[in-house]
């Protein structure tokens, strides 16, 4: 019966062809405009480590007080960083199950090729468990070990692409490479590992970033050679003393920390165990206000730093906007088509088709619009996807891309969109009095 | 012509009226909103920075294996290296002028304070926040701004300090809007202000007409023209110089940087993105906000053409619809501008009814925006102007349709239906 229906329903089409063309164009630029919104929405909105995300945790110490609050839409945050002593105390207790402080780097490389010049790589100083942490994939070698930390030990964990570039992607580990003109080993070569956005860090890199991620060192070690932070910089007091070692004096805030916490039992310790260091701190005389620590996990904490662009959320709630302009437009245009055809229900009705029937006939007929609106769509959607990347910033654009998904969505939408713009159409032409039809004619 | 009749017609086709009007007040409702934001993008990129951006540029460099910046020594070795860079690019032939600078208005890395009248006040409660620059004698010249008052700097008031060094410079030049704001009522130059809470006094020799701080984001739109000169010498292991030369030759100059840089001292980081025009960091600066409008025009005009077909299907069913009666209607007398005005005046109708819908929903749509996204109000002239558009569009989609209808001979009234 469905297959006499949509043949029904292609005849019906055909016989107005520009009135099918203009409820086919209409659903296919609704739902391209909508979809193209969407697929840069869903790339810089995914879950950067969905198995693992609801145990990832982002701790935050109150360590300024009210007077570095600057303004009042940050509900009373605690700074969103961590200062060196706060991070390396954290550090030290080791309360969580896996924990690191970081902080962005950029140092320059001598490549081992005399004849390149110097390049400048980007990367975070980290402490070994970030690595286990955040899954990191190796293709060679791994991740320092603990006491790597402990020893402030030369060792270095660099990207795929850097290992392309200077080593020609073979097996580097155990090479030694001229960081800022000191000579790190290589222990690990990553598997193309670039997470976006760049969660583990988002307050240095913004969280989308066109800077690579080369290389990752120890913490310890960074700091014992002075390489200096590359991220922001974040004070509420101007440092007493002066260099690298006044900022690691002061209570400017400039490291991220991260922590992995299995079960609610651990949170909740962990949460313990924060805030009694905030009032060990405190009746040291640190700080004279009340307790505010943060812990979150980490899809509220990208959340709280607003790391999707709001441009990425109007666009969407504008494009969504267009596509039920353009359903309410087809729903208009479907009315119309449908009761035009008053006389055909009547008859149909009067020979004994119940109405269920000619509900299924006419969604038939809106479905079939919504799949050619659909293909169309498609098509649209991809040069959507394309043209796109032209007008957005760089970091961005390389992440909206097309896949299966995105192109079944688009079916999905466009069939499931038009049906429902069909459903009040439909009703119309079922409630049709095979009588009156009749008689008129 | 009486309203009556046509309400009557109108009323035997509800759901389709309807339809259209809604689909009108979501076009007025959508327009609306993204020609604001196109309207304020717009106006975003088209500020002037005050720089005189042609034949300008930056470079930003990093040397290899430098001292750190931490002890008098090494700041004094850094100094050296800076000097010796800046000293080749002003050899070069058809460059006009250099300076060491820390950043440049709509370049993405900045150094952000706040100016006080008094000492020792708190770093973040201070009179007005600020954007700091950090140059030489040659800045004003460099970047091509406007001294209003006062006096420029003279190599005998540069001096130089580790990059990390928090004491503060004896000697600014700030804008004219940072002047207002700290001395309403009286001349900013001459005047002693505190950067940063700190104690030590810093003066006020001159006053610039306008330049811009380096963020276009949103947390430095309080104080965008409030940026502070200091005339020192930033020392770190890495470097930016601005460079202005000859009219023309930009390009040239450019691409001869990188082997003269070298020259001086092969251990540097000079890549792709190390030399830089003005004009490309002003295009990386905008790309999010031009890319904004670029797509609200592209969902403007789809629905607009969107709406338009829809009424011109929708019409021209209508009349398909009440052939006969037309037909009866001429034959008793109607002239065919009757007919047309008719459609139009329907059209019109439902147009208006479905615009003052849109006016709630524009501003319905406007106050969400606002309320999640840092949106700015509209103005009330958007919703009249997006009216008036809105009901013209209708009357122009309409019109094809209505002509035809127009031309339904008076003798289809005699045939059978």
């Amino acid at each position: 019966m469905l297959g006499y229906y949509f043949d029904l329903a292609i005849r019906s089409l055909k016989r107005s062809p520009g009135l099918t063309a203009l409820m086919i164009l209409i659903v296919g630029f609704g739902v391209a405009a909508s979809m193209t919104s969407y697929s840069v929405f869903r790339a810089v909105s995914g879950d950067p480590i969905p198995w693992k995300s609801s145990r990832l945790f982002v701790p935050q110490i109150d360590m300024w007080g009210p007077k570095g609050r600057l303004d009042a839409t940050n509900n009373n945050d605690p700074p969103d960083a961590m200062d060196y002593l706060d991070a390396t105390a954290l550090m030290r207790d080791h309360r969580g199950k896996y924990q690191s402080a970081m902080y962005r780097v950029s140092p320059s490389i001598v490549p081992p090729d005399a004849h390149m010049h110097p390049i400048n790589v980007g990367g975070h100083a980290v402490y070994s468990e970030f690595f286990a942490m955040l899954d990191v994939p190796f293709k060679y070698g791994s991740a320092w070990a603990a006491d790597s930390d402990a020893q402030r030990a030369a060792v270095v964990v660099i990207n795929a692409k850097l290992n392309q570039k200077l080593f020609g992607g073979n097996n580097s580990v155990g090479k030694t490479l001229d960081i800022d003109g000191k000579d790190y080993r290589i222990v690990g070569v990553l598997d193309n590992w670039t997470p976006k956005p760049v969660y583990y860090d988002v307050v240095n890199t913004g969280g989308f970033t066109a800077d690579q991620e080369d290389v990752f060192l120890p913490f310890t070690r960074a700091i014992d050679v002075d390489m200096q932070n590359d991220g922001n910089t974040n004070c509420s007091e101007i440092p007493k003393g002066s260099g690298f070692v006044g900022l690691q004096q002061s209570s400017c805030v400039w490291i991220s920390y991260m922590v992995e916490l299995d079960d609610k039992a651990a949170v909740s310790s962990y949460k313990n165990y924060l805030d009694g260091y905030f009032n060990d701190q405190k009746a040291s005389g640190r700080f004279n206000w009340p307790l505010n620590n943060r812990l979150r996990d980490l899809p509220a904490w990208l959340e709280s730093e607003h790391v999707v662009p709001s441009d990425t959320k109007i666009s969407l709630v504008v494009a969504l906007g267009l596509l039920i302009a353009c359903l309410v437009n087809t729903a208009g245009l479907l009315l119309a088509k449908f009761l035009r055809r008053s006389s055909e229900i009547g008859v149909r009705r009067a020979l004994g088709a119940p109405r269920m029937a000619i509900y299924t006939q006419f969604l038939v007929e809106a479905g079939t619009v919504g799949l050619t609106g659909g293909v169309l769509g498609l098509l649209l959607t991809w040069i959507g996807i394309h043209g796109i990347s032209w007008v957005l910033p760089k970091e961005i654009a390389s992440l909206a891309r097309v896949d299966l998904n995105l192109l079944a969505l688009t079916l999905a939408v466009a069939i499931i969109a038009t049906m429902l713009a069909g459903l009040y159409p439909t009703f119309r032409a079922s409630r049709v009095q095979p009588a009156l039809q009749l008689k008129t004619n | 012509m009486t309203l009556h009749p046509m309400i009557a017609a109108l009323r035997k086709h509800k759901a389709g009226v309807v339809l259209i009007a809604l689909q009108i007040a979501l076009t007025l409702a959508i327009v609306c909103n993204a020609v604001f934001i196109i309207y304020a993008r717009v106006q975003n990129v088209q500020r002037p920075t005050g720089l005189d951006e042609s034949n300008l540029f930056m470079i930003t460099q990093q040397w290899v294996g430098a001292p750190n910046g931490d002890d008098p020594a090494s700041i004094q070795k850094l100094d050296a290296m800076m000097n010796e860079d800046i000293s080749a690019l002003r050899s070069m032939p058809d460059v006009e002028s250099v300076t060491p600078i820390n950043s440049l208005p709509l370049f993405p890395s900045s150094w952000n304070g706040a100016m006080s009248l008094k000492p020792g006040a708190e770093l973040r409660a201070g009179n007005a926040r600020t954007t700091y620059y950090f140059g030489d004698e040659n800045l004003m010249k460099t970047l091509g701004l406007h001294l209003i008052a006062g006096r420029n700097f003279t190599a005998a008031d540069v001096t130089n300090k580790g990059f990390r060094d928090p004491s503060e410079a004896n000697l600014v030049i700030i804008t004219k809007p940072l002047a207002d704001k700290l001395f309403p009522n009286s001349d900013a130059v001459g005047k002693v202000v505190y950067l940063d809470g700190s104690s030590t006094p810093s003066t006020v020799i001159g006053e610039v007409e306008r330049l811009q701080v380096p963020s276009v984001s949103s947390w430095a739109s309080s104080f965008v023209w409030n940026s502070t000169i200091e005339p020192v010498r930033l020392n770190s292991n890495f470097s930016r110089y601005a460079v202005r030369t000859k009219p023309g030759r930009l390009d040239d100059v450019m691409r001869a940087v990188p082997s003269k840089l070298y020259a001086v001292n092969p251990m540097r980081v000079l890549d792709d993105d190390s030399v830089k025009s003005f004009k490309d960091i002003r295009a990386e600066a905008y790309r999010a906000d031009i890319g904004m409008a670029v797509l609200m025009g592209v969902i403007c005009l789809i629905l607009l053409a969107v709406t338009a077909a829809g009424i011109v299907g929708l019409t021209s069913f209508w009349v398909g619809q009440r052939h006969r009666q037309i037909g009866v209607r001429r034959a008793l007398g109607a002239r065919k501008i009757d007919i047309l005005h008719y459609f139009q005046l329907e059209n019109l109708m439902i147009a208006g009814g479905g615009a003052v819908v849109g006016v709630a929903l524009a501003v319905g749509l406007n106050r969400l925006l606002m309320s999640k996204f840092e949106m700015e109000s509209m103005p009330a002239y958007y919703v009249l102007v997006g009216l008036a558009v809105v009901v013209t569009l209708g009357q122009i989609a309409v019109f094809v349709p209505a002509r035809r209808a127009s031309n339904v001979p008076p003798v289809v009234a005699t045939r059978a239906a």
